[in-house]
């Protein structure tokens, strides 16, 4: 079929250059697909195969033992507390004083349980903001994880303030004794 | 007379289609870089957050089982973080040695024992049982690697390097946060955390 040797010459000269226009055009349909499928499996490699990644800003730690921490009204905060086993309460404010509706409670991670309550209270922040006439202070959402969250527990969380859009959060390391009792009890 | 011009028709010319795809399928082939094996696999947890990480300018600090395995995007700024790491702790390495440093995967030894590292192959250096870089206060030479890095991340680059944390799912948190502590301590504030994907109605 493909015969490149063309340099000897002779009496059967017509006889190939006939066929060699019967073969001339290759039908390139399987080589075209195959083409294709290639460059399909290479761009969506290149595109998928890149990690997602999850900004996180952490503050700055404070080393100046006379900087005073920063007062924030209670009304806006709400502390989330990981234990282990995907253990995870929640309360509104103050431990001692919680808002109404604010005292310390066991939520399930995910859709149907921290998230609505996230939604709820953020609205509601949102509210008692406006009526104060700052709208723009939004809820703060303190994340402690305790020494048995692990760390799929923190992402979540994490993931979670990023659909819920919540303005202002941080994670914070220092447990009061009420607060581990909270996590080890019940 | 219709009928004939159809049957003309028929067959396209698919010459400059079939240019035209290889032209592409090179290109991808050229641009796919091939996955190097990781030292250390972990199962990162997932998040709907979309952010991609950054091909250079990168460190990523790998967690899982309790040690920590660093690793280090291109190849100019490896070699250099290797001589700089290589000044501060009086280990010798071989030009043939950075060479090779430049083009591994993650590594998880302390800096002593890294050249018998170096010289292994790819298929015995994932068996062999890496310790994971050290990271108490006695002997922070995690920290001293992020230092360096971004060192040489500067002098080549002119650039930040960005540090990504990727952390198995199942790891306790308070390793991930003497990580992070030891970055903070470097005044990196801002850091990825690396995830798998997750479907957007999570």
């Amino acid at each position: 079929m493909a015969e490149l040797n063309t340099g000897d010459g002779g009496g059967k000269k017509d006889k190939k250059v006939r066929s060699k226009k019967q073969n001339s055009k290759v039908d390139l349909t399987a080589m075209v697909d195959l083409a294709f499928l290639l460059i399909t499996f290479f761009m969506l490699t290149t595109t998928l195969s890149k990690p997602q990644s999850m900004n996180l800003g952490l503050p700055d730690k404070q080393d100046d033992p006379t900087e005073k921490p920063i007062k924030v009204d209670e009304n806006r905060t709400m502390t989330i507390l990981l234990g282990d086993n995907d253990k995870l309460v929640r309360y509104v404010g103050l431990l001692a004083t919680p808002v109404a509706g604010g005292a310390p409670k066991d939520f399930a991670y995910g859709k149907e349980g921290i998230r609505k309550e996230l939604l709820a209270r953020k609205a509601s922040v949102l509210a008692y903001s406006t009526a104060k006439g700052k709208p723009k202070n939004g809820m703060i959402v303190i994340i402690k994880p305790g020494k048995k969250s692990n760390y799929r527990n923190l992402v979540d969380i994490l993931d979670e303030m990023a659909i819920v859009d919540v303005p202002t959060y941080a994670i914070v390391n220092d447990f009061s004794p009420e607060e581990k009792k909270l996590l080890e009890g019940k | 007379m219709a009928v004939k011009t159809s049957k003309k028709a028929a067959s396209i010319d698919m010459t400059a289609m079939c240019d035209v795809a290889f032209l592409l399928l090179t290109f991808f082939i050229l641009t796919a870089t091939a996955k190097i094996p990781e030292a250390l696999p972990v199962d990162t947890p997932a998040s709907t957050v979309q952010t991609k990480l950054p091909e250079t300018d990168l460190a990523t600090l790998t967690i899982g089982k309790g040690k920590v395995f660093f690793d280090l995007k291109g190849r100019e700024i490896r070699k250099r973080t290797l001589e700089l790491m290589a000044q501060k702790y009086g280990v010798e390495f071989t030009d043939d040695d950075k060479d090779k440093f430049a083009l591994m995967e993650g590594f998880g030894v302390p800096i002593e024992s890294l050249k018998s590292i170096i010289e292994m192959k790819s298929s015995e250096r994932s068996k062999a049982n890496q310790p994971g870089v050290p990271k108490d206060s006695l002997d922070n030479q995690l920290a001293e690697w992020v230092q360096n890095a971004r060192i040489a991340n500067i002098e080549i680059n002119d650039k930040e390097l960005q540090i990504a944390i990727k952390g198995d799912a199942r790891e306790e948190y308070p390793a991930i946060r003497k990580v992070m502590d030891i970055l903070q301590d470097q005044k990196i504030n801002s850091f990825s955390l690396v995830t798998g994907l997750r479907g957007k109605d999570f």
